[in-house]
């Protein structure tokens, strides 16, 4: 029996398939999108799925929320998790931010948010510089 | 009276060297000028600066300081936690940022807007804070934490060059990608860390993996999710894009500073998270090491300095030069020797020294001439002949030369590499610092063989540059002679994390313990 | 109390440290005055003279039996920057402080009379250099050895590549790529593992390699050392000698006389003596190898040399020649012939600075540079070339003249080995050395002078170089022969370098 159809296992670990496919989907559109913007939708994808993994792993089957109750069997889901992604959220946040406002000064300055396009324009400026530079070199040997 | 002051420094050092930066950011920007902006940035890395210092004195014997955030005792609250290893890296950290903002004030003054001065001050310190506060803290989410606040800052840092080059801003955006994507790779190993430990704290979790079996696959999911997330961190060659094109953009200073401070803050967190929180003798964690890390180590030392001979701009040279140097330090840590980790940190100290008084240098040369291309450094030996002397110093140590600060740690790690019976290593360690004296001789043989342009008067860079410039090489120069104390410490750092001196009970621990 | 009496009361660590802090407060003097030529160069010629009675003392209580050391510096936990005093150092020290009187006369000389541009950076390099040659002379283990070793290369890299056009520059990347590679790649490499196989550096007599390193791998470790010490030219890393010729003449003769060439072969014997030691080498083979790469070396070097026409460059390959001598007396691990290659520093010292010096000065006289054109020149400056013709026969090895000791006491090594094959080709060089330095000399006196095209014969345009130029020559033609008669002295004074090896 291949692991692949143990639904038992895919069943008591739905959270973790949930959180790998959610990181793949995130990191296939940082790897494959060309528009800046789609980038960091990914992005935020791939942070969401990370909170997912720490939220879910807290859960503990029939755990109450933390705080405490006169029940003395009753069984508490771990906080700390939760509290650690509250911060990653705001960490996610603001590199959210950041990357919008950097998009946004890009587009002023290239005119465009399609990574290819600014690429291509980063790519012509290099070529120019390191020409004069070669051009300089060949001059300067003939010279001597 | 300065007992009591030293004392108290003593206890709560690692916090304060923290706080203090972290508080100043805010007050540079409500500051009414720059000047005065200037004034507190730099009154704070100076106090770091002298924190830092104690710290090292004190763990120089093998002490480890340990600091209960909020009186929370640890395992349970966050703990910083200082040994040899992290004080060397908050030394490096705080000295540089203490030599660079004298430089940082003049030459801002061209790079970036004047309104915006006060807030690139706030960042600065903002970068420096989490740098700081990645190596000083002993709790392994709060390393997520600062590196975040580090890393974010320093997006914005390398954006700031766009006003020079628009070519910035691109590279930020990369960086900020590639760099949250590392982040993030490096939580979801922490989450499975967590899930089988169910601690945070660094030496907590130390021992607890210990009686982890070594098979476990969660234990070892997790180590690969560290390594690559903090592979992107350090620029582990092929995780590099970032580096070349975010240190050609950004100001000058800021290249200097991440240069010698931010790459090597992250291959401490890696060190650190390997041989003090993993069990480095399971095989899967030594075999990672020796036979993925190690082979791009070395990777990198040929193949990015080869990169580096046939650049036009200068900056960027320095930038290929810096990942071939990154090469040298991890391929210390896989050697997995004390000899070896003792080369890595003795070169993390070198390198800092080196590669910032280079950028410096060229930073200047840029200062005056208004551009880091070749034709730019022309000839500048009569022009500016500080500046170029700089450059030929900070040269001769980038290939290793005797009398400089890389001579001692090509010397330790080729050392070690022969102690570990790897001379094939030792080899092309040295070896590929023959690339480096190619690149190194293009630079010198354009500052002094060339002519300069024609009706260039002679105009060497203001003092305030030339200053922290100088600076740096008299200490490049020093070390290269009297290295005992350096390579010491070092040895203290590698000998702490191999032989668990920052996770053992028994170590000395002085500090606030907490309740 | 006059200087000298406090020379001879200073305790032994001050006057090492002096003999190298001298040179660096000339450097020094050369920046600080370079836009005052005469204070300058008289400054520095002040200090040149303070550097050798510094050296002359140092030997001089050396010899009545006092110990000289000095740590200075802990590089590393258990490595320090130390200096020591031994015999062979002593005597290189004396030969490069001596000589570097001549050469900055000379120097002043050919750096006006050829109208040589910075000469404050020359003469500031040329003084670094000698501290760095002090360094090595004096040092007290590997370490030390291999920092100054390097601290020469980079100090006379700017001198090298002093004219700043291509050839220059070709002819610097030339010197640079090779000395600093094989010094990187080989020297540091054989450093480094003698270290981790012994854990000491330090010079002991009789070495202290032995037992620590296996016998097998002893020849590849001389190997390292032997084409690390790049200085020593031995082939096929000999090619930055003849390029470093494009540097002013004063440059070559530091080169080839007073420190660059000499604290290679220095280095070597230094290693063969204090590192393996002479009876290990001998009891191993280890060094047998080297002595036939080292003939390879003379008597190929002297072919080349046969085909120059131009005189610096035919200079340069005979050094390649005459290095190898040295490098084979380490290698033959005899104690006559280790003795004989002590001695070989100083007398090719002398002899080849003359001849140097002479070929700067009718360059600097008549600008001429290949052999060919050098026809009857003899006849317009007499001093010069009867000093050229001094030097020649010394190198050669013909008695009375200072290189016949050398040569002789190498022959006697051989002999006392019963390598009769390393016989034969000692004298072969000597041979070839007549054929490829003797006609420059005769073409000088004994062929008619070349007609000018542009009017005129040779006699009436040109005559002796400037005094500067022709008098340091003069002077070591004399000191060739003076020194004939004193090498007894020279000899017993390195004898405690081969202390218990065998005879």
């Amino acid at each position: 029996m291949s692991l692949l159809f143990d639904t038992a296992f895919i069943g008591t670990h739905l959270n973790y398939w949930l959180f790998v496919i959610l990181m793949m989907t995130g990191l296939y559109i940082v790897v494959a999108r060309g528009n800046l913007l789609k980038k960091v939708v990914g992005l935020n994808l791939f942070q969401a799925s990370v909170f997912m993994l720490y939220i879910s792993m807290s859960k503990i089957a029939g755990g109450t929320a933390p705080i405490e109750i006169p029940d003395p069997n009753a069984v508490y889901s771990s906080p700390l998790p939760h509290v650690l992604i509250l911060t990653a959220i705001v960490v996610g946040v603001a590199t959210t931010a950041l990357a919008l406002a950097l998009i946004v000064r890009i587009n002023e300055a290239y005119g465009t948010i399609e990574e290819d396009e600014v690429l291509e324009i980063d790519r012509a400026k290099s070529l120019a510089e390191t020409a004069r530079e070669d051009e300089r070199d060949n001059e300067e040997a003939r010279a001597v | 009276m300065i007992e009591a002051i030293t004392t108290f420094t003593a206890q709560h050092g690692p916090l304060l060297a923290i706080a203090v930066p972290l508080i100043a950011s805010p007050l540079a920007i409500l500051m009414v000028n720059r000047v005065a902006a200037f004034i507190v940035t730099w009154l704070s890395a100076v106090t770091s600066f002298g924190l830092a210092a104690q710290m090292v004195t004190i763990t120089a014997d093998g002490t480890v300081l340990s600091y209960a955030i909020g009186g929370w005792a640890p395992p349970i609250g966050i703990e910083y936690r200082v040994d040899a290893a992290n004080a060397l890296v908050v030394l490096i950290v705080s000295m540089m940022a203490t030599v660079l903002l004298p430089y940082m004030r003049t030459s801002i003054e061209q790079e970036v807007a004047e309104r915006q001065h006060t807030l690139f001050y706030a960042c600065f310190l903002l970068c420096f804070t989490g740098l700081m506060g990645v190596a000083v803290t002993g709790d392994a989410f709060n390393v997520f934490v600062f590196l975040e606040i580090s890393s974010l800052s320093t997006y914005a840092l390398v954006a700031m060059g766009a006003a020079k080059d628009k070519r910035a801003l691109s590279a930020a955006y990369d960086y900020l990608v590639l760099g949250t994507l590392g982040a993030t790779f490096f939580v979801i190993g922490l989450g499975m860390i967590y899930m089988v430990t169910g601690t945070l704290n660094l030496a907590d979790l130390g021992r607890r993996l210990a009686e982890v079996d070594a098979e476990n696959r969660t234990v070892r999911t997790a180590y690969g999710f560290i390594v690559v997330g903090l592979g992107l961190k350090i620029a582990m060659y092929p995780m590099h894009r970032w580096l070349p094109g975010a240190y050609t953009f950004a100001p000058t200073t800021i290249s200097a500073f991440l240069a010698s401070t931010a790459t090597k803050v992250a291959i401490y967190v890696l060190a650190r998270f390997v041989f003090s929180v993993f069990q480095i003798d399971y095989p899967f964690e030594r075999d990672t090491l020796q036979f993925v890390v190690l082979p791009l180590a070395l990777l990198a030392m040929f193949t990015a300095s080869f990169v580096a001979v046939f650049q036009q701009n200068v900056k960027r040279l320095l930038a290929y030069s810096s990942l071939g140097q990154i090469g040298y330090m991890l391929l210390g840590l896989t050697l997995l020797t004390a000899t070896g980790l003792t080369a890595t940190f003795t070169h993390l100290f070198a390198h800092a020294l080196t590669k910032g008084a280079l950028f410096l240098a060229v930073g200047a040369i840029i200062y005056r001439t208004g551009g880091p291309m070749m034709h730019n450094l022309a000839g500048q030996a009569r022009l500016m002949p500080w500046t170029s002397a700089a450059i030929v110093v900070g040269g001769l140590s980038l290939i290793g030369i005797p009398g400089t600060v890389g001579f001692v740690s090509k010397w330790v790690l080729i050392q070690a590499a022969f102690e570990a019976d790897l001379w094939p290593i030792a080899a092309a360690i040295v070896a590929s610092s023959l690339i480096a004296v190619v690149y190194v001789w293009r630079l010198v043989e354009v500052l002094y063989l060339q002519p300069a342009r024609e009706g260039a008067a002679k105009r060497e860079a203001p003092l305030t540059m030339l200053i922290p410039i100088w600076v740096l090489v008299v200490a490049i120069v020093w070390t290269g002679f009297d290295a005992d104390g350096l390579v010491s410490v070092a040895r203290t750092a590698g000998e702490s994390l191999l032989d668990g001196g920052f996770v053992a009970d028994g170590a000395r621990i002085i500090g606030v313990p907490g309740r | 109390m006059n200087p000298w009496d406090i020379l001879q009361t200073a305790s032994a660590g001050d006057l090492i440290l002096l003999s190298m802090l001298l040179p660096l407060a000339a450097t020094l003097g050369n920046l600080v005055f370079r836009s005052m030529p005469n204070l300058r160069d008289g400054l520095t010629f002040i200090f040149t003279i303070a550097i050798f009675a510094v050296v002359t003392v140092i030997a001089m209580r050396f010899a009545s039996g006092e110990s000289f050391a000095l740590d200075l510096i802990v590089f590393q936990p258990g490595l320090t920057i130390a200096f020591q005093v031994e015999p062979l150092g002593a005597v290189f020290a004396l030969v490069a402080s001596s000589l570097w009187i001549l050469t900055h006369i000379y120097g002043i000389g050919y750096m006006r009379g050829n109208n040589e541009t910075k000469h404050a950076r020359f003469f500031a390099c040329f003084a670094f250099a000698i501290f760095a040659t002090m360094g090595i002379a004096f040092a007290a283990n590997l370490l030390t050895l291999f920092i100054f070793y390097e601290l020469l290369t980079v100090s006379t890299y700017p001198l090298v590549a002093h004219k700043e056009n291509d050839a220059a520059r070709r002819g610097g990347r030339t010197y640079l790529g090779i000395l600093m590679g094989t010094s990187i790649v080989f020297l540091l490499t054989g450093i480094i593992w003698t270290y981790a196989a012994t854990g000491t550096l330090d010079f002991v007599e009789g070495g202290f390699l032995a037992g620590k390193v296996s016998d097998n791998l002893l020849p590849f470790i001389l190997a390292l050392f032997a084409f690390g010490i790049g200085k020593a030219a031995l082939m096929p890393f000999h090619r930055w000698l003849p390029a470093a010729m494009v540097a002013p003449t004063p440059v070559s003769a530091l080169l080839h006389a007073v420190a660059v060439v000499k604290a290679g072969v220095f280095s070597m014997l230094k290693v063969g003596v204090y590192v393996f030691g002479i009876d290990t080498l001998s009891s191993t083979g280890a060094s047998v190898w080297l002595t036939w790469v080292a003939a390879f070396s003379i008597l190929a070097a002297s072919i080349v040399a046969l085909r120059q026409d131009n005189l610096k460059k035919m200079l340069a390959y005979s050094t390649v020649g005459q290095l190898s001598y040295i490098t084979l007396a380490m290698a033959m691990a005899n104690s006559t012939a280790a003795l004989g290659g002590g001695l070989h520093i100083v007398t090719h010292a002398v002899g080849k600075i003359t001849l140097f010096m002479c070929a700067g000065a009718i360059y600097v006289a008549t600008h001429k540079t290949e052999i060919s054109d050098m026809r009857g020149l003899g006849r317009a400056m007499p001093i010069t070339f009867i000093a050229f013709g001094i030097g020649s026969l010394s190198i050669i090895g013909l008695p009375p003249l200072v290189g016949s000791w050398s040569k002789w006491m190498l022959l006697v090594g051989a002999a006392q080995t019963d390598q009769l094959i390393l016989m034969g080709v000692l004298m072969l060089s000597s041979l070839l050395s007549v054929a490829y330095l003797l006609p420059v000399f005769a073409r000088g006196f004994f062929t008619p002078e070349a007609q000018a095209l542009h009017g005129g014969s040779w006699r009436e345009r040109i005559s002796e170089a400037p005094l500067f130029c022709w008098l340091p020559p003069a002077i070591t033609a004399i000191g060739c022969f003076v020194l004939f008669f004193y090498t007894g002295e020279i000899v017993a004074f390195l004898t405690p370098i081969v202390g218990g090896a065998n005879g």
